[in-house]
């Protein structure tokens, strides 16, 4: 019976785990290699590489009207904010003058779809942390966005709407009551997340002092986005270099303090996240209040040949910093296309600040990274 | 601060030239360290995020150009500067300096080849170990087989 | 107080049998007895935490599945028919035994824990004279055999082959043992008050004086550390870390499927059913009915007024509170995270023992004083 232990079992000085490609908590096909010395994690290695689908090499050979569902689907869960990233950059490159409503269109849907993807990271997080209800709660919400969504372009998750030059559709009669009616019934849900996980004593035990990414170590690995804010670096690209009309709205950027631990771990991550959501909706009020008429296609040009020339272009995404690089050479094809997602460095500092805790706190200090596999592997 | 400005800090290094169409400095690869250090230490400068790297092939894949795009938290200011090498030519690793580089220069290598000295470990990310070419390089031909299966050349039966 | 088992021999004693006859049968039936009482208990208990979750989740759980016939309309009862279901496809399904696994072992451990939670069935009164066999050493009894399957959870761990369920062996064995304790010290609280260590004795002693949990806010105290202790005994959430979904897909029983699977969620029910009746027989008053509370010295209530006693209501008092009970850990499972090992083994070791040996000095002397 002998052949039948495995070795590594009865060598009692460190184990060779496999949080493989199909787990319940990895949140996609991410690989992570743990040396464990007990319960205790001494290295993480992530293995990616899994859901590589030669974005950027088909980029080289797609006109720019054509990238655009393929952006979507890098991170398929705040697709319009990819969009939004690629169109950007593009109208740098072509250097085009959008219509008002195009640009108040666009930060509304932005802002519905950075709650949705918030939606989707704090009830998976909950979901790590052992609390189930609160995940099917935050979907039943996210529905209803969904719901929105479906109603504007059609699509639920990819929604290929933010197209360089304008929008395809315009908004339609009900849509802003619609809005309305939504953005009243989340602001009591998220009373009722804040009972459930926020103040509980169990869920800040997990949470509070664990996983604590200092700032230095966060801006060195380039993370960026909530898992920054949360570490008590005041840096939003919608603050400190303002696209779009993002100028024109007065909404707060949350930055975690510490309020339960120490500043930078797991919960100001979520917290962060939580707050964040609650800014949109005041974003969102604004926008519908003052939005103009105009023809959403005035601006879209019928051929996208940029002259020659590079852009990189940045966008504040859900998850966060977003940098699209293209090089154009004057074909209606891009020379090169790159696209820097936040999640790949948000999960290169995971082997950083995730040694030395436990296996449920790798899970735990994952779940807050609020990574998406789609744009790290591209 | 000024992109001139910024360019006076590092003026001094060797081979540092601005190119006054574009607005990107050029940097040879052998002061690559020195323009790094610079960046992340001098006072006015202070540029604590490397935001991307990006491996751009010149056309032929026999030349290739690496952009560097920084930017400070503090002084709220970017730049983009760019580092010419031909292939097989090695260009030193900034992983020592922001760890960002770290992974960025792991899909460089994964995609265009380029390599790296210094990095702590310099493998393929994105394909598995085992994979031959680099992808992104223009002259790129799909191999036939991997490990035995082989890889559809006629595409006209779902194109 | 007879116990079925003696009921049994005596009722054939008329007749001219054969005492190896009489004494096969004798096992045989309570035996019967108790697995149907498991197995409806894994049925019924199985649907009601469905329909318990997903109404706190905010949807309506099984509704497709209907029974003989009966759909069970839109509202509520739609999915009636969906644990037998359930039972039936992990009957019929397919028994695999991964190649470098402990063969032997692997099959042992889901008997073990069933076991565990038959034997503690055989001490367990249901109402005034139904008792598989009247032990005088109940409590203890019981105590004892609800230790047996923590033995199965390590075994099923160890010989899956698998470094997942391992951990969640290891984290099930150092678990389970160690909330043992603050178990016993709580029940020993009605022991040292009651005088007893059977339960009828104990029961007894609630119907002449008053529930115990009522006794002494030492008491109640008691029956909150109990209460917590048997949520981590049977390893439901907050205490789940043995079987925790998220980080060990199924912890200890990633590899068992079809039937032996079946077996470990029968024993996991069956665990919270004895517990449950543990802590109503010992601190809520058994099967005594509630209204007799209201007889206390110091109520003028006309001795006529109808309790609701005798031996059938006692069955019916008894399951009201095990299921209110029952409910309550259900509740406890969807509302909480779970807690990490560490901070589980300090709750139990830093905050429980101490508490519940601390109870048990201080209940001695309200016991001196009173």
């Amino acid at each position: 019976m002998d052949t039948a232990l495995d070795k590594s079992i009865v060598n009692i000085d460190e184990m060779v785990l496999n949080m493989g490609p199909q787990h319940p908590s990895t949140h996609g096909v991410l690989r992570l290699k743990l040396h464990t010395d007990g319960e205790v994690v001494s290295k993480i290695e992530p293995i990616i590489g899994y859901l590589h689908r030669c974005f950027e090499k088909h980029c080289e050979y797609l006109s720019y009207e054509q990238i655009v569902p393929f952006t979507d689907r890098c991170d398929y869960l705040a697709s319009m904010h990819m969009d939004h990233a690629y169109s950007i950059a593009v109208e740098k490159l072509l250097d085009i003058e959008l219509p008002e409503r195009v640009e108040y269109i666009r930060v509304i849907v932005a802002e519905l779809q950075r709650i949705a993807s918030h939606l989707v990271a704090i009830g998976t997080f909950g979901l790590d942390v052992g609390a189930i209800t609160p995940f099917t709660w935050t979907i039943r919400d996210r529905e209803r966005v969904l719901d929105l969504f479906e109603a504007l372009c059609g699509a639920r998750l990819l929604y290929n709407y933010i197209w360089p030059g304008g929008v395809s559709h315009d908004l339609s009669p009900k849509f802003i009551q619609r809005t309305h009616e939504f953005l009243d019934y989340f602001e009591t849900q998220i009373l009722e997340y804040n009972e459930l996980l926020t103040g509980n004593k169990i869920f800040i035990e997990r949470t509070a002092d664990v996983g604590v990414m200092p700032a230095d170590v966060a801006i060195n690995f380039g993370v960026t986005g909530p898992s920054l804010r949360g570490s008590g670096v005041d840096y939003d690209l919608r603050k400190t270099q303002p696209y779009s009309i993002y100028d024109k709205f007065d909404f707060n950027v949350p930055v975690g303090e510490g309020t339960m631990g120490t500043i930078g771990d797991c919960w100001d991550r979520y917290w962060v996240r939580m707050v964040e959501m609650e800014e949109s909706i005041k974003i969102i009020r604004q926008a519908m209040a003052s939005l103009p008429n105009g023809d959403v296609h005035a601006a879209m040009p019928k051929k996208i040949r940029p002259a020659k020339g590079d852009v990189y272009s940045r966008y504040e995404s859900a998850r966060g910093d977003v940098g699209i690089f293209i090089q154009s050479n004057g074909k209606n094809v891009p020379l090169r296309l790159k696209m820097r997602s936040p999640a790949f460095c948000n999960l290169s500092v995971l082997s950083e600040i995730g040694e030395g805790w436990m296996i449920s706190d790798v899970i735990t200090i994952l779940g807050s990274l609020d990574i998406v596999l789609g744009e790290i592997d591209r | 601060m000024d992109l001139n400005k910024i360019f006076d800090s590092v003026s001094s290094i060797d081979g540092v030239e601005l190119n006054p169409e574009t607005n990107l400095i050029a940097v040879p690869s052998a002061s690559l360290l020195a323009v790094a250090d610079k960046f992340k230490n001098n006072i006015n400068l202070e540029f604590d995020f490397l935001m991307c790297i990006t491996a751009l092939d010149n056309g032929d894949s026999k030349n290739f150009t690496i952009a560097y795009n920084f930017h400070s938290n503090k002084h709220n200011h970017s730049i983009e500067i760019r580092v010419s090498v031909a292939d097989g030519e090695d260009v030193p690793s900034l992983s020592s300096i922001w760890k960002t580089a770290d992974w960025h220069e792991r899909e460089a290598f994964d995609m265009m080849g380029i390599k790296f000295t210094g990095h702590p470990e310099l493998k393929r990310i994105l394909l598995p170990e085992d994979w031959e070419g680099f992808p992104l390089r223009k002259n790129y031909e799909v191999a036939d087989y991997y490990h035995g299966v082989p890889i559809p050349k006629d595409k006209s039966y779902w194109e | 107080m007879t116990s079925i088992v003696k009921s049994i021999i005596d009722s054939f004693q008329s007749f001219p049998i054969d005492p190896f006859l009489l004494a096969v049968l004798a096992i045989l039936i309570p035996g019967i007895i108790i697995f149907l009482i498991m197995a409806v208990n894994a049925l019924i208990a199985v649907y009601f935490e469905r329909k318990v979750s997903a109404f706190m989740q905010d949807r309506l759980g099984p509704m497709e599945v209907g029974i003989f016939g009966f759909k069970g309309g839109k509202k509520f009862w739609g999915g009636i028919g969906q644990t037998f279901a359930d039972a039936i496809k992990l009957l019929a399904k397919e028994d695999i035994i991964p190649n470098d696994a402990d063969k032997f072992l692997m099959v042992l451990a889901p008997f073990i824990i069933f076991t565990g939670a038959f034997l503690t069935f055989i001490g367990l009164p249901m109402s005034d004279s139904l008792v598989i066999s009247n032990f005088n050493i109940g409590i203890f009894y019981i105590i004892a055999m609800s230790s047996v399957g923590v033995i199965g959870i390590i075994l099923a761990g160890w010989s899956s082959n698998n470094k997942w369920s391992l951990y969640g062996a290891m984290r099930a064995a150092a678990q389970m043992i160690s909330y043992e304790i603050p178990i016993a010290l709580s029940l020993i609280l009605v022991v040292l008050v009651s005088g007893h260590l059977d339960i009828y004795g104990i029961v007894q002693w609630q119907s002449e004086n008053r529930w115990f949990i009522l006794h002494s806010p030492f008491a109640a105290l008691g029956f909150v550390i109990y209460f917590v202790s048997v949520v981590a005994e049977t390893n439901r959430t907050p205490f789940d870390i043995p079987e925790a979904e998220s980080e060990l897909v199924a912890g200890w029983m990633t590899e068992y499927s079809g039937f032996r699977w079946a077996l470990f969620f029968l024993s996991e029910y069956a665990n919270m059913l004895i517990v449950a009746f543990v802590a109503s027989i010992v601190f809520l008053g058994g099967w005594l009915s509630p209204l007799q509370l209201i007889d206390l010295p110091f109520f003028d209530i006309p001795d006529s007024w109808m309790f609701l006693d005798g031996t059938i209501f006692g069955i019916f008092w008894l399951f009201i509170k095990a299921v209110i009970l029952i409910f309550c850990m259900m509740w406890f499972r969807w509302t909480f995270p779970r807690l990490r090992v560490d901070q589980l083994m300090y709750v139990c070791w830093k905050i429980f023992i101490p508490f519940a040996l601390a109870n048990v000095i201080l209940i001695s002397i309200w016991e001196l004083i009173f």
